[in-house]
Order: structure tokens, then sequence, then C-alpha cells
């Protein structure tokens, strides 16, 4: 069974399963200020996800597939490293990766924040749809693909395909870009931008990093609508 | 005097027939493929092929009228704390909003609820309409994640994990700006009037081992309380069965080539995919194979038009069968009464597919606020739980003359075929022999 500790109420994964954890968290009610935290998480997939209430929830190590999915609302902090799909379709609240993240993370995100402190993988952002995300590192190949709206930041460099077949998402990348995917371009940084990202940085944990520093991409808007003669692009 | 020699009757060819050559023209002239709405329009073997036996000296009948002949199904049972239970065997199939009107959706939604079913929402999310019109409401979960949120996702009855559909296995979709009303562009989170393609694959997940994660994710989502189906399009209905059981899925669902869809490439509708027919018998014996079968409960999907297919759908060993392209007529698709304005579209009643381009006369495949009043919910649903009704006492009545006294009961021996096809598909014997083909060697 859970714990309960002055501070906290606390799961020890290696001794309860992550059905209870799961089920008491989605019975939090409004007005509950308790913070939570998952000990031994042992590379689980799927822990706390769903949670619609704004508590805190401290993962003490590395979880599997889809930490914080759905997540509504919570504070979610992994003192480790994320498998893939971190914070999949994440409605609103916060998820910060002190460790990489693997593919897919904040996949179809559509609101919140998702910090990964470190590396995050392939895809990291694919389809996201509102979502803030902010790389303290490198992004993989793929990532914000199909990025239909939000933002992504990244503080390294990113992989091939950038922002392929990007709809009106907004991207940040201070490092290198490998190569733009299809429709991605580079785009002027106006100052209501550098203002946007100024406060996205400091959101993060990142506010000594300087937001001009950035280049920003996004869609050229060709291929919005579907034109024969642009098939080569596809 | 000058003699006329006899000449030939002008002879069209039956490679280059008329439709063949005027898709040269039109492509020629658009550069473009020509896209349209439902499923395969070509002749297939299907449930036409196949004959029901009847009852004799061998096996007796049930009494019409008087002796029970249940039709309920369960669907869900190996996993779900609150499994669906359903009056008929008979669904209605996933179609989004934004393909098709709000009332619409609802007419579907009203529908399925006199009759006693489920419908099931789309590629577009869940609108209020349709959750509150429908008693069971079952939850697409699609590549494209328009409109999914975690409210819809515990308020649904079951949630269906779509990983292709018949019409288009491996393909994705793409809703042209047309149709893209403020509503729909709020619901899928992209500027209105743009083309809005749906992904071919899941953005999280890919093969059998990642499915099972993303299965275990919606049942933890959801306290393991829904059913979660998995729906592929007739591709390997062996393999993608035995891997849809494999990943944990409750319910498999498997849509042959005929199933529509609300937009897609015609050289894709009618080239890629197995016809429904082919299907049904491969997925049973995953099952089967499995130890699964009435397990893990099989819908099948793709052009059942009435209460005949469904019997023959489930003597095959499906548990339930699903509708789309007839709910739609039922609730006036292609209907006559609009002849005139499917003159001035260029096509003709029965034969109108067009559905992408937002102009159907019978305010069904639109987003065009006047032509959708002419859908009325509630008496378009009321046609729909009719229809759904015909079709249920029509299955009922084959099953009692087979001698039944459950949907369910119907089996392959049943059956005949009429074609060395069918037989083959169907492994039922060919009529008037007690041969069927690839068994005993031959």
């Amino acid at each position: 069974m859970a714990e309960t500790t002055e501070s906290a109420r606390v799961f020890d994964l290696g001794k309860v399963p992550l059905r209870s954890l799961n089920q008491a968290l989605h019975q939090v009610r409004d007005g509950s200020n308790e913070d939570w935290e998952v000990l031994n998480p042992g590379g689980s997939h799927s822990v706390a996800v769903g949670v619609d209430s704004p508590v805190a929830i401290a993962v003490r190590g590395s979880v599997g597939y889809y930490c914080g999915g759905m997540n509504d609302g919570a504070a979610i902090t992994v003192h480790g490293s994320a498998g893939p799909g971190v914070g999949e379709n994440m409605m609103s609240g916060a998820i910060v990766v002190k460790g990489d993240a693997s593919q897919y993370a904040g996949a179809t995100g559509r609101g919140g924040l998702l910090v990964i402190e470190g590396n995050a993988s392939s895809r990291c952002g694919i389809s996201m749809k509102g979502i803030d995300i902010v790389v303290g590192g490198n992004v993989g190949h793929m990532s914000a693909f199909m990025a239909q709206s939000g933002t992504l930041v990244v503080l390294g460099d990113a992989g091939e395909a950038l922002g392929d077949s990007i709809y009106e998402a907004k991207i940040f990348v201070r490092g290198e870009v490998k190569s733009l995917g299809a429709d991605c371009i580079r785009k002027a940084m106006k100052p209501k931008h550098i203002e946007r990202l100024k406060g996205l940085l400091e959101k993060a944990g990142f506010g000594d990093v300087d937001p001009a520093s950035f280049t920003r991409y996004g869609s050229a808007r060709k291929l919005y609508n579907f034109n024969i003669d642009n098939a080569d692009a596809y | 005097m000058s003699h006329r020699h006899p000449t030939t009757t002008p002879r069209q060819s039956a490679t280059f027939d008329e439709y063949t050559l005027s898709e040269i023209r039109r492509a020629a002239a658009t550069g473009i493929y020509d896209i349209r709405g439902g499923g395969a329009k070509r002749r297939v073997p299907h449930f036409d092929d196949l004959l029901f036996l009847g009852a004799s000296i061998s096996r007796y009948p049930l009494e019409g009228y008087r002796e029970r002949c249940d039709t309920n199904v369960v669907l869900g049972t190996r996993h779900a704390k609150k499994p669906i239970e359903l009056k008929i065997p008979i669904t209605i199939a996933g179609m989004s909003f934004g393909s098709l009107s709000g009332p619409a959706k609802e007419a579907l939604g009203r529908g399925a609820t006199i009759a006693g079913t489920s419908t099931t929402t789309g590629d577009g999310g869940m609108t209020e309409e349709e959750r509150g019109h429908s008693q069971t409401l079952v939850y697409q979960y699609l590549p494209s994640r328009y409109g999914m949120n975690l409210r819809d996702l515990r308020r649904a009855d079951a949630i269906e994990v779509v990983v292709g559909q018949g019409a288009k296995p491996g393909g994705g979709g793409m809703l042209l700006g047309q149709k893209i009303s403020d509503r729909v562009a709020e619901m899928r989170t992209l500027p209105k009037g743009i083309d809005q393609r749906s992904a071919c694959r899941h953005p999280d997940w890919t093969g059998p081992d990642d499915l099972e994660i993303k299965i275990m994710e919606l049942r933890e989502l959801t306290d393991w309380e829904k059913p979660i189906y998995v729906k592929v399009g007739g591709a390997r209905p062996y393999y993608d069965t035995a891997l849809a059981v494999k990943s944990g899925a409750d319910v498999v669902v498997l849509d042959g080539m005929q199933g529509g869809t609300a937009a897609t490439q015609e050289v894709f509708i009618e080239n890629v995919g197995q016809p429904t027919l082919a299907c049904i018998r491969p997925a049973v014996r995953a099952l089967q194979d499995l130890g699964m079968h009435r397990k893990v409960q099989l819908i099948i999907s793709g052009g059942v038009r009435n209460g005949a297919d469904v019997a023959k759908a489930l003597a095959l060993g499906a548990d339930a069968v699903s509708i789309g392209t007839a709910a739609l007529v039922a609730i006036g698709d292609n209907d006559p009464h609009w002849e005139e304005e499917y003159q001035k579209l260029g096509t003709t009643a029965g034969a109108y597919d067009d559905w992408h381009e937002g102009k159907d006369p019978a305010g069904i495949t639109t987003q065009d606020p006047e032509l959708m009043k002419r859908v009325d919910p509630v008496l378009a649903g009321r046609r729909l739980a009719n229809y759904l009704k015909v079709m249920t006492l029509e299955a009922q009545t084959i099953a009692r003359a087979c001698g039944k006294s459950h949907v369910h009961n119907l089996e392959p021996e049943d059956l005949c075929a009429l074609t060395i096809e069918a037989a083959a598909m169907a492994q039922v014997p060919l009529a008037g022999t007690e041969w069927i083909p690839g068994r005993g060697g031959f």
C-alpha cells in the first residue's frame, strides 16, 4: 500500500502495482494540494497517466513509455530519463524530465509545458497540437513532424527533417539544424518571438539563456492545399 | 452496281471500357488522381455468393414468431471491467464529424440507441450531439488524434484503436479544405480552409510490441473499465488478428475492401485490400488457433447490407458486424429524392461519391449549414432504427430456419457457396458438392 508521510503520499512501485498508483491519482479531487512521490519506477510504462488534478508528482528514477500521458493539470517531475511518448497528448500542467527522453516526446500534446533537460530522441513533438516543449539538449530526426500548434524550443541541435509538413507550430533552435523537412523554412526572429521565447525559457528553468541566440523555423504554408505541381515535395 | 460490304458492329474494349476511358481523359485534363468516398465498387466475391442450407430431416427449424432466437452480443469480456452488451449484433461504424454533418452524426446516435446498439466516433473527435444521443458510444483512437482528449476518453463506452480500414489499408486520409468549417477546424486544432491530413501511422507507437504498451496505457487512463477494440483493414487478416490479440485487444474489428471511407484515391480503394468475404475465415482461424474465439470478439464490416449478410458473417464465426455505408443510405444518402441536384453535380442518385467536396444534396457528407438542414436527426434516426430492426429480423428468420436459438449458433456447416472463389474464401462447400477448395489436397 501507499505510505503517507508528513510531506507526501509515497507509492513504491517496487511494492505496489502500477494500477493502484494511477487509480489513486485519478481519485484526487479538486482542492487537494498533496504532494506525491513515486519510488522505484524501474522503467515502468504509463506511470502517472491521465492525472486530472493540479498535484505535484515526483518520480524518483527512470520511466518507460507514456509517462504522464494525457496529463491534465499535474506537475510531474521525472528524476531520471523517460521512455517513448513522455507527455503524449498532454492537455495541461507540466512535466519535467531531468534526464533524456526517447522517441515521440510530447506527441500530439495539446497544452501544458514539457521540459526535457537532457536530449530528446526522434519525432519529438510529433503532431503537437498546442503543447510547449523545451529541450535542454538536442532533438533527433523528424522532430515537430506535422506539428499543428504550440512551440518546440531546442537549446542544442536538431536532426534531419525538422518540422516536416509543419502547420502552425513554432520552432526555435539555438544550435545547428541538420536539415529542414518539407514546407519548413527559416523565419525572422521578431521582437514578439523573442519575448515569447524569453517567457518560455524562464518557465522551463533556462532563464539565463539568451532568446536572441535562437533561430525560428515554421511553415512556408505552400502545402496547405493540395496542388499536383507540388507532388515532388511530398 | 456497287456492293457495300457488311461492316462489323463497333466493338468496345473490355480492357478499355467506357469508365476506364473516361478516367484516362479526366486524369489527362486535371493532372490529379480521382478522389472519392465509399468503398470498392468493383464486383468481388461477397456474401451474395453464399447460401444457407436451411433445416431438413437432419436438422429441425425453430418456429418463427414463437420460439426465441436471441441476438444479443457482449463485447469486451476479456479484460474490461465494464463490457458492452448490445441487443443486436449490428453496430454503426466509425465515421467522423467533419466528413459527416452534425445532424447526420446525431441521427446515427439516435438510430443506434433506439435499436439497442453502439455507434462510433471518427477522425475528428467526439461531438456533444453524438455523445448526448448515443447510449453506447465507441471512441476511435486514430493516428491523427484530432480532438482526442482525456474527458472524452473517459466518457466513452469503449475505445477503438484504429490501425487501418478496409477502403485503404496502409493509407491515411485527407479532409479537403472546403469541408473545414470553423467548428471542424477548432476540433482539429488547424486553420480553417486548409487540407487536413490524417497520418497513416500512429505518432507514438509502431508494431505489435508497442501496441501492447499503448493498449495498456489506454487501460490505465480509464482504470481498466473500457473495452479496447483494435480495428484493422482487410490486409493480412490472420496475422493482424493474431497480433491484435497478442497486443491485448478485447475486440478485433476487421474491415474488408468494400468498407467505405470519407475520401481516398479511387486507385487505392479499388486495388488495395481484400474482400470482406476473404477476411473472415482467416481471422476466425487466428482466434481459434490462439484459443480466443468468442473470448476476443470479432466484428466484421465492409459491404454488409441486409440480415442475410449479417447471418452469413456470424455463421463464418464473427460475433457482430458493423455498417457504415448502409447506415448512411438509411438516413438518406444517395436518395433519389435529390436526383435533380445529383444531376447538376454530374452524377446520379446511387452513384454519388464525391463526399469530400462537401456538396452532398442529402446534407449528410457536408458542413454546409443550408444543406445539413435537410437531415432531420429525429426522423433520420428513426429510419436507421427501422432498418437495423429489419436486418435483425431477417437474420433471426434465417437463424430459425437453420434451427438456431441464437444468431451466434449459426455455423459454416449451415452454408454452401455458389462459386469456387466464394467456396475457397469462406471455406464452405461448393453448392451441390462436398468440395471445399484447399481442403483434402485439392
